[in-house]
């Protein structure tokens, strides 16, 4: 297989997607009840991407204090929320799954 | 917030996002090299594709010698979430110039999205385009600098795969998603996408990820429609 002609077909499709919308620009205004429907891309996406990866980090699922991919999503999550701070929310929940992973 | 460009406060507000993205791209130049592709055609494919699953997937279907249509389609399907990205963002960028718009639909990435999407839901007056650049530039650069490393060292570093490096992306996008579940529909969107997408996870092309974005899309909706006609 030709990797070169791979990764610039990859190329072309990934942006002809990413562009898919933006490329309208004025052309095109939304009707209002697909407008109300993109406000929640955000939350169903990451949503959709992240409870899998939790919960079943292997394929199976795996609801317990010994996985931690669910105990450390679940600290940087909560710390998230309340202190509305990422990036320290995110060290945390590292040192945590480390801990978890190295140590229970 | 206000002594700094539009631009630096768009890297600045990516950074929590380049720590998350940054052990996938050691992983992905490490796995690349040792597997199918020359440091050059690895390279290439973050500096050119710059979609860090839909680039995992390639390797491994080099690996599996698959035929060039199907591994176009795959990356077609994997990427798909990005046109929902890409109409998300268009009524804020509809009347940028296409040689503004253009370069950033390059850059749409999961975490550019998601801190772009939301600096500009709430409210950004001036400088969207500028600090949208600046959320890019960060991405990509830090996208391009980890792929390098990943290279350099990842053959060296047997079994890096194994260490649990992709958490990291995990805890990214939990952090940003925990804040935005301040409201009943969007909580309801989150639980029901969650649920839809545990439960298809063994579909293939990532179809799941797709279906139980819809579902948890028109959960939102159906409730914000209730909620407004209560009010």
């Amino acid at each position: 297989m030709n990797v070169w002609l791979a990764i610039i077909g990859m190329a072309l499709l990934t942006l002809a997607i990413r562009a898919s919308f933006l490329v309208l620009g004025r052309r095109w205004v939304f009707p209002s009840w697909l407008a109300r429907a993109l406000h929640y891309v955000p939350v169903a996406v990451l949503s959709a991407l992240v409870v899998p990866m939790a919960l079943a980090p292997g394929g199976s699922i795996a609801l317990s204090w010994q996985n931690p991919y669910l105990v450390g999503s679940v600290c940087a999550g909560a710390l998230a929320w309340y202190s509305g701070r990422t990036l320290p929310a995110l060290l945390a929940s590292f040192v945590l799954f480390a801990a978890l992973r190295y140590f229970a | 917030m206000s002594s700094i460009s539009p631009g630096l406060a768009g890297a600045r507000d990516t950074v929590p996002m380049l720590v998350g993205a940054a052990p996938f791209g050691l992983i992905f130049g490490a796995l690349a090299t040792s597997s199918h592709l020359t440091p050059a055609q690895t390279l290439a494919m973050s500096l050119l594709v710059f979609a860090g699953s839909s680039q995992f997937i390639a390797v491994g279907l080099f690996a599996a010698g698959t035929a060039l249509p199907v591994l176009w389609l795959t990356t077609l399907v994997v990427n798909l979430r990005h046109a929902l990205y890409s109409a998300t963002l268009l009524p804020y960028a509809r009347d940028w110039p296409l040689r503004w718009r253009l370069p950033l639909a390059f850059w749409l990435t999961d975490e550019t999205f998601a801190v772009v999407e939301h600096r500009l839901r709430s409210g950004m007056v001036a400088g969207g385009a500028a600090y949208w650049l600046g959320s890019s530039l960060a991405m990509y650069g830090n996208w391009l600098l980890w792929t390098l490393l990943g290279i350099m060292v990842g053959q060296g570093i047997p079994g890096i795969a194994g260490w649990g490096l992709d958490f990291a992306m995990l805890a990214t996008f939990t952090a940003i998603v925990a804040p935005q579940l301040k409201t009943r529909p969007a909580l309801a969107a989150a639980l029901v996408a969650g649920a839809v997408a545990l439960w298809l996870r063994a579909l293939p092309y990532q179809g799941g990820l797709m279906l139980a974005s819809c579902a948890g899309i028109a959960t939102g909706m159906l409730l914000d429609g209730k909620r407004k006609e209560a009010a």
